[in-house]
């Protein structure tokens, strides 16, 4: 499976989360994990996404890039991005 | 009267007095008028009254609809006749619903709205409380972005804020739900935020206009397709301009309609689903194709696969996300449209000519147009629709509603510039026109607003003829009237064997009986022996008019490419 790990910096204020999840439901894109967490100042928070798209990887990143409260993407094409994978031990 | 202020008193005791106390819903009007909104659309209730109580002193003239989908589309007919950013109100629970479809019209066809909701206090919030909705999670998915406002000093910045992002870069409309409590929260404040303003965008990098150019030499049979792109650019000159520079025919979307002038010599009306055979068939021969402010719908395109085979694609958008959507082109400028189009006039004067593919281009215009028969029949859509362009002569508004007569009057009507056509494009949303028009009257009192409609689109947003009449509007409703879900008929005739399936309205209703039963003047054209002097009549009336125009049911609109198929496979007639 070749997943790619989208990072985000976003605005961190209640209904940040419904924006990326609504944008990821209704373009259906496929997203396999996802991850939110204030960042140390709890004025941004930091989104990880685990997505299943290759050949629209394009668009998810321009789409998700046009949600106002996205400060920045980041796009890690290695097929293993460590923070899902540490996160597996919590999973059965 | 005046006060006595104590020669001492330093810097902070002056700020102190200067602050002012406002509530939130104050502050949302007081914001909207420095704004420069000089007129809204809505309807009050329970969640929204104390914006209501503050309008009460406000200058912005409030226009009460009879449902909060009217309100939604009048803003949108003043949005789409001015290019500025209307507002619409709504109270919570039904009175948002009711505004949902209006909202997503306006994200399809990127229209600067912005919806402001009323919501239940936040103490309430999640208690299933009288009126709740989550608006919040209904207007997410159909807006650029939307807030839920937490707190009377939120509004300070997400009200410009709201009109920045609805009219920046590629428009769009915005919603605002504010719960009654913030609306009534009162805080002190000693200085308003500036109100936004639009600034001019910058050119894309030279590198690219220079290679658009080196195609465009290069092309020998180039076209260009126009979207409305351009009208929300305001670069509907430069377009020309440009179109003439490289000779360059010229096909439009729906939504590009107006952008070059209907009897343009270069003009090749609307491509598509309903465009003519010459327009889809020029397509199908060019090599080179440049989509101006275009997102290449399906309606437009057919079969993604078979669109301008021959063709090189050059996109040029404003939203990068549209750059790859459907097409990949071979080269995209992801710029404003308005600056790039000068950035093109400046660096060349050499007009080019083209005048093989000219010849080609006119051979299949004369041979392949709409089929337009010359006569004065008005129960006939395309001589219906001419006699009516030809009485009201230039300078009118023109809305539609969707279905057949939106579009034989898109194949036909002529239209002079852009921000004349109103229509609903992505959505297609019946019920569309009436609204609209009256936005557009209210925007332009000084323009005819004729919106153009069928029997089944009209009854949709009918209630707002009360609206029209209230205010005395120069609306006139030109019915189309077979008495038909006519385009849905159209596919069951031609794709369902003909049968014919819940597109019969069964009982004709009298539409100019109901009319003047609302207080407008209503018109036959099937109760006189002269109807184009009836017409005539009808169409000099000063306030609101409609005119039942009955059409047989059986007309279609042709060409028409069956949805899913390639724009070259058109069904020309009813027994191809």
């Amino acid at each position: 499976v070749n997943k790619t790990v989208i990072e985000l910096k976003v605005k961190n204020h209640p209904g940040v989360m419904s924006h990326i999840c609504g944008l990821f439901a209704r373009r259906a894109y496929n997203v396999g994990g996802i991850l939110c967490l204030p960042m140390a100042d709890n004025q941004y928070s930091q989104i990880w996404l685990q997505v299943d798209e290759q050949e629209r990887l394009d668009q998810v990143i321009r789409q998700t890039n046009k949600l106002e409260d996205v400060v920045k993407v980041t796009c890690h094409t290695d097929v293993d991005h460590h923070v899902f994978v540490e996160l597996e031990r919590f999973f059965s | 009267m005046k006060t006595n202020i104590p020669p001492a008193a330093n810097e902070h005791q002056k700020q102190e007095r200067r602050k002012m106390k406002f509530s939130g819903a104050q502050i949302i009007v007081k914001l909207l008028e420095r704004q420069g909104i000089k007129r809204m659309a809505g309807i009050p209730g329970g969640a929204n009254l104390p914006i209501y109580d503050a309008l009460y002193s406000s200058s912005i003239q409030h226009i009460l609809t009879r449902h909060e989908q009217g309100a939604g589309f009048i803003a949108q007919g003043m949005s789409r006749v001015s290019g500025k950013a209307s507002v619409c109100i709504a109270c919570s629970g039904p009175g948002a619903t009711n505004l949902v479809t209006a909202v997503t019209d306006a994200h399809m066809d990127s229209i600067p709205l912005i919806a402001i909701t009323g919501q239940v206090s936040t103490e309430l919030l999640g208690t299933d409380a009288f009126q709740e909705t989550d608006t919040f999670g209904l207007m997410l998915p159909i807006t650029k972005h939307n807030w839920m406002v937490r707190c009377a000093e939120e509004l300070l910045w997400v009200i410009p804020e709201a009109f920045r992002i609805a009219l920046s870069g590629r428009p769009g409309p915005v919603s605002i739900d504010v719960p009654k409590n913030v609306q009534q929260q009162i805080i002190e404040l000693s200085e308003w935020p500036e109100p936004y303003q639009p600034k001019a965008l910058p050119p894309p990098p030279m590198h690219e206009v220079t290679q658009m150019l080196d195609m465009l030499k290069n092309a020998k049979r180039p076209v260009l397709m126009v979207g409305g792109g351009v009208i929300n650019a305001n670069c509907a000159n430069e377009l020309v301009a440009f179109a003439e520079l490289y000779d360059l025919p010229t096909t439009v979307s729906l939504m590009g309609l107006g952008t070059m002038p209907t009897q343009h010599p270069l003009y090749l009306g609307m491509l598509g689903m309903h465009g003519a055979s010459s327009t889809n068939l020029v397509l199908d021969q060019c090599d080179l194709l440049i989509g101006a402010g275009v997102r290449f719908d399906d309606r437009a395109v057919g079969k993604v696969s078979e669109f301008c085979p021959q063709a090189s694609i050059i996109h040029i958008d404003i939203d990068e996300s549209e750059i790859g959507k459907i097409c990949n082109p071979h080269l995209a400028i992801c710029a404003d449209i308005g600056s790039t189009l000068r950035a093109c006039l400046a660096m060349e004067s050499q007009a080019v000519v083209n005048p093989r593919w000219r010849a080609t281009v006119c051979r299949l215009k004369a041979n392949n147009g709409l089929n337009i028969s010359q006569n004065e029949d008005l129960t006939q859509p395309y001589q219906l629709l001419l006699k009516v362009a030809e009485i009201v002569g230039g300078d009118i508004n023109v809305a539609t509603d969707v279905g057949q007569h939106q579009m034989w009057a898109a194949q036909v009507f002529p239209l002079r510039r852009p921000r004349q056509w109103i229509s609903s494009g992505g959505l297609g949303t019946m019920g569309f026109g009436l609204p609209a028009a009256i936005g557009a009257a209210l925007d332009q009192p000084e323009r005819m607003a004729l919106c153009i409609t069928g029997d089944g689109s009209f009854l949709m947003n009918i209630q707002e003829l009360d609206t029209a009449v209230e205010h005395n509007l120069n609306v006139k409703i030109l019915i189309l009237n077979n008495r038909h879900l006519g385009l849905v008929r159209q596919q069951q005739s031609l794709f369902y064997d003909g049968r014919l399936n819940a597109t019969s309205n069964r009982r004709p209703m009298n539409f100019a009986t109901a009319a003047a039963a609302m207080g407008a003047k209503g018109y036959d054209l099937a109760l006189s022996d002269n109807p184009i002097s009836l017409l005539r009549e009808a169409l000099k009336e000063l306030g609101p008019c409609v005119i039942n125009a009955p059409i047989p049911e059986q007309e279609m609109v042709f060409p028409m490419v069956a949805p899913g198929a390639a724009n070259n496979e058109m069904i020309l007639e009813a027994n191809a």
